[in-house]
């Protein structure tokens, strides 16, 4: 390619590439926002049905279509020890049919033009359609058939197929899947079997093929009822027609009892180094400490910290592991925000030529520093405006997992408050060096951690040194 | 207001919905743009194509085109790859680089305010990217370890077995990483050629949705863009034309020993993207596999419990598409699965026509919920974009409704007939071959062409 344009890289990128605010330079503290605060916003209306039902409402008529969101306040987190894997089975079982459409719920949304899906984890049951406006009542009619009357749709046969379906669910999501059972066993490590974040969402096979039929009613009765759930509609929907749907299809279903809160507490008293042999060519290492619960003092910081650590090329472990010294093919880290306690996870795969032990000891040194010296401004300046960006973006649907919808529930359900947007976006945003630093030192201990090792079959010498044997199946 | 639950509600008019406008503009150098007004969010969305993806890769340099989309943020002027994610993460950006089967995408979205310093960061990655050694090697040693990675899991092994199957030696035949021998073979030499050959304006389009006029998004593009040139030696773009080999057997099979699922694969070559018969096959598929509800999933799923979710479809392309059936089905179940959906592709083709109320499901899911694909401005610089590859026109959009609505029964048997055959699929197992070999002879496919995971 020949160029037409000499181009000189300092007099035209450099200057578009400064996005500083005018002390930009503050070191390590908060500059003067970046943020284009008018456009970030989440504005809504709430209502608290007679029945207990919380309904929020938020309007955008960009395109024509409405989210239907509508969350229960149950997850894997309410299941007993012999019965894991059941709150999720139950969400399939809601896809069957209601008393009064009594036949797959599929198909009469499609039929409007709609996409729907639901899922489950540790601390919600979440479902949601998004239907053109012309179909929102018959969203809500079937959302809240299936609230009010699931159970006599719910046949043997539905439940044993529906049964095979999650037990396959399984086995492609898990145990068919490289490294599928990783975090299985390094949570069912890092949390007690007293606590409920023991057991994955998907349940124990074992368990999943001995739950009967008798389990799903009360199941339903103590979770699946008005008080124990928030309805979000967001789209192009005015808010007094939407609040009066909202009563006109679910104001007659009678509360439940508020289920109890699950109450359990989790503490790690040393390092804890585990082995796992998996059908895999390359082995990972998987570091795991308990962490502060979401929305808690720290859980943004640790969410910032795990961006700065290792996710994407600008992340210091990218930088040192992959791109330099390239010992690892990946490297990436989250903070697991949960409802009980939360869970931070650093993952590292070996490339050819590194070893686990090699590149433990590179991710010990590399949080040292951080515990020491706490993230450059240049780090948290940049982490400011990828926050902006993120809660931007995250307004730009309005429907399905991750929507404006399912944002209103999840701030609504965790805090009691729909309006939580803009203290979110300032968790983030007025998170500081020396905050990052301190919840680093608090969380991030080296006696403290479950550190597991996934290797090939028969290949247990590549792993940590003294980890235990683990399966998981 | 007392709910009325002896019937469902009906459904109210399809909401009038207007589909952005399209402005086309050429740059001086040749240069294809279009812009379209997006003014819902402070949100720039750009989609540049190149021609000439994985179907470019020269025979033994298979891989040639994604190596070359991966190296572009590598470097640039200055600039190294850290400094280069730098400076996108400083404008909040959202970049990709992606060879697809026609064409090489580079994908940038970011905050409306730093829209001039993205459409500037794109030019630079895609115009002038340093393409140094260093980075050539670790890029290439990185893609060769993520190809020893993809033989452990089972749906990667079954694409690539898939799609040499339909194509055999065809450019169209390797996935677009490539394998171990031409990934070994290739040299920066040969990135560097590919990029000075294949990346030109001439042989580029640009698509921008961003909340600004179309003139003010053409003066952006404008002033990254028009400095470029062509450059003399530019190849034409690689023949589209594709025919399925001959096969030695229907049925092959990658062992996977111990496997608890099997990952299928029906299918054969089938139909092109710019066909006349493109709505009656979405239809046609709506029915039969595309969607949950449709009735290779309800069968598989919903009645069997065989598997988590069965879906079939066309992998569009400019040249001729495979007809595909994907699931991972419980390895015990695995003959039983591909003989019901054989059935099914047998069962739509006549003895089994689509019913009034299939083709009612069908239709309205396609066609109701169509104005959902345009509300952010990433998904509508996408959907444009797609216009400008398999060049279709710009009022595509508002056509595309009244041309479903006006599929028939009879047309779907017809171009079920004449696009699907299960005569004619190639059917690929990845599983556990021991266990499930006795079963597999009855369906009389055949015996088994057995490949390995690399082969």
């Amino acid at each position: 390619m020949r160029l037409s344009l000499t181009f000189n890289w300092e007099v035209y990128i450099r200057p578009l590439l400064s996005v500083k605010g005018k002390d930009g330079d503050r070191p390590g503290g908060l500059e003067d926002s970046i943020l284009d605060v008018d456009s970030l916003a989440l504005p809504f209306t709430k209502r608290t049905l007679a029945n207990g039902l919380h309904v929020v409402v938020h309007e955008d008529h960009h395109v024509p279509i409405v989210a239907v969101n509508l969350w229960y306040h149950v997850g894997s987190k309410n299941e007993q020890p012999g019965r894991t894997g059941f709150a999720h089975l139950f969400e399939h079982l809601m896809f069957e049919g209601s008393e009064h459409h009594n036949t797959g719920f599929f198909p009469p949304i499609q039929q409007a033009g709609g996409l729907l899906n639901g899922s489950t984890n540790t601390d919600r049951t979440n479902y949601w359609e998004v239907v053109p406006t012309s179909a929102v009542d018959r969203a809500l009619w079937m959302e809240s058939d299936r609230m009010g009357f699931l159970l006599p749709a719910v046949t043997p046969e539905r439940f044993e197929n529906q049964r095979d379906v999650v037990l396959n669910e399984r086995r492609q999501n898990y145990e068919n899947r490289p490294y599928g059972l990783a975090v299985v066993a390094l949570t069912a490590t890092l949390f007690p079997e007293t606590h409920p974040y023991h057991w994955p969402t998907i349940g124990s096979a074992d368990d999943i093929r001995a739950m009967r039929l008798e389990d799903v009613q009360a199941f339903f009765r103590t979770f699946y009822h008005p008080a124990n759930a928030s309805l979000t509609l967001a789209g192009d929907i005015d808010t007094d027609r939407a609040f009066d749907l909202a009563d006109a299809y679910f104001g007659e279903l009678p509360p439940g009892p508020l289920p109890a809160k699950v109450g359990a507490t989790a503490e790690l008293g040393s390092e804890v180094r585990l082995v796992l042999e998996d059908r895999v060519e390359m082995p990972r290492l998987y570091m795991a400490w308990l962490s502060p619960a979401m929305f808690d003092q720290g859980d943004a910081e640790m969410d910032l910290l795990g961006d700065l650590l290792a996710n994407g090329k600008t992340s210091r472990l990218y930088r040192t592991l992959v791109y330099e010294r390239r010992v690892a093919l990946d490297v990436s880290a989250y903070q697991r925000s949960q409802e009980l306690a939360g869970s931070f996870l650093l993952v590292a795969t070996a490339a050819p030529g590194g070893s686990l032990p090699d590149i433990a000891a590179h991710i010990d040194e590399e949080l040292q520093r951080v515990v020491d010296a706490g993230p450059s401004s240049d780090e948290m300046e940049r982490a400011r405006a990828q926050v902006e960006a993120h809660f931007m973006y995250r307004l730009q649907t309005v429907g399905g997992f991750g929507g404006k919808s399912d944002q209103l529930n999840a701030y609504n359900v965790f805090r009691g408050d729909p309006g939580f947007f803009a203290a979110d976006v300032s968790r983030y945003h007025d998170a500081t060096t020396s905050g990052l630093r301190a919840v680093a030192a608090r969380v991030l201990a080296f006696d403290r951690r479950v550190v597991l090792s996934v290797v090939p079959s028969g290949r247990r010498d590549l792993a940590l040194s003294d980890s235990a044997l683990v399966s998981v199946s | 207001m007392r709910v009325d639950r002896s019937r469902l509600p009906e459904v109210g008019a399809d909401p009038a919905f207007r589909f952005p406008d399209i402005v086309r503009h050429t740059l001086h150098n040749g240069l294809q743009l279009r812009t379209i007004e997006r003014r819902t969010m402070p949100v720039t969305s750009m989609v540049v194509q190149v021609d000439g993806g994985a179907v470019a890769d020269p025979r033994g340099r298979e891989g040639l085109a994604a190596m070359t989309a991966d190296m572009l943020d590598e470097g640039t002027g200055s600039l190294g790859a850290i400094e280069v994610s730098e400076g996108l993460a400083r404008i909040g950006a959202r970049y990709d680089a992606d060879a697809g089967a026609d064409v090489t995408s580079l994908s940038l979205t970011t905050l409306q305010r730093f829209a001039e310093c993205g459409v500037a960061w794109l030019a630079e990655l895609l115009i002038r990217p340093s393409l140094r050694s260093a980075d050539f090697d670790r890029v290439r040693q990185m893609r060769l370890d993520r190809l020893q990675q993809l033989k452990d899991l089972p749906a990667a092994v079954a694409e690539r077995a898939f799609l040499r199957l339909m194509y055999g030696d065809h450019a169209y035949g390797h996935l677009a990483i490539g394998d171990a021998v031409s990934l070994g073979a290739m040299t920066l030499e040969d990135v560097t050629a590919f990029h000075a050959r294949r990346f030109g304006p001439s042989r580029t389009t640009i698509t921008i949705a961003g909340s600004d006029t179309h003139d003010g998004l053409l003066r952006l593009v404008d002033g990254a863009f028009s400095g470029w040139s062509d450059d003399a030696t530019i190849d034409e773009p690689a023949s589209a034309s594709a025919g399925q080999p001959e096969a030695s057997s229907r049925l092959t099979v990658v062992p996977r020993e111990g496997a608890p699922q099997s990952e299928l694969r029906i299918g054969h070559l089938s139909a092109r993207r710019d066909s006349p018969d493109y709505p009656a096959l979405l239809v046609m598929n709506a029915v039969l596999g595309g969607e949950f509800v449709s009735r290779i999933n309800l069968k598989l799923r919903e009645e069997k419990g065989y598997t988590y979710g069965a879906r079939s479809g066309f992998d569009w392309r400019r040249g001729l598409a495979p007809f595909v059936l994907r699931a991972s089905v419980h390895t015990e179940a695995t003959a039983d699965a591909i003989s019901d959906c054989l059935a099914e592709l047998e069962g739509i083709r006549g003895p089994r026509p689509p019913s009034d109320s299939e083709m009612v499901l069908a239709k309205a899911s396609l066609t109701r919920g169509y104005p959902r694909g345009f509300e952010t401005a990433q998904q509508v610089a996408r959907s444009v974009a797609r216009l400008a590859l398999y060049g279709l026109p710009d009022t595509y959009f508002e056509e595309f409704v009244p041309r479903v609505q006006a599929v028939e029964a009879a047309d779907v048997v017809k171009v079920a007939g004449r696009y699907i055959d299960p005569a004619r699929a190639v059917v690929l197992v990845v599983g556990d071959h021991q266990s499930i070999a006795d079963s597999l002879s009855p369906l009389g496919l055949g015996e088994p062409n057995l490949l390995a995971a690399d082969d």
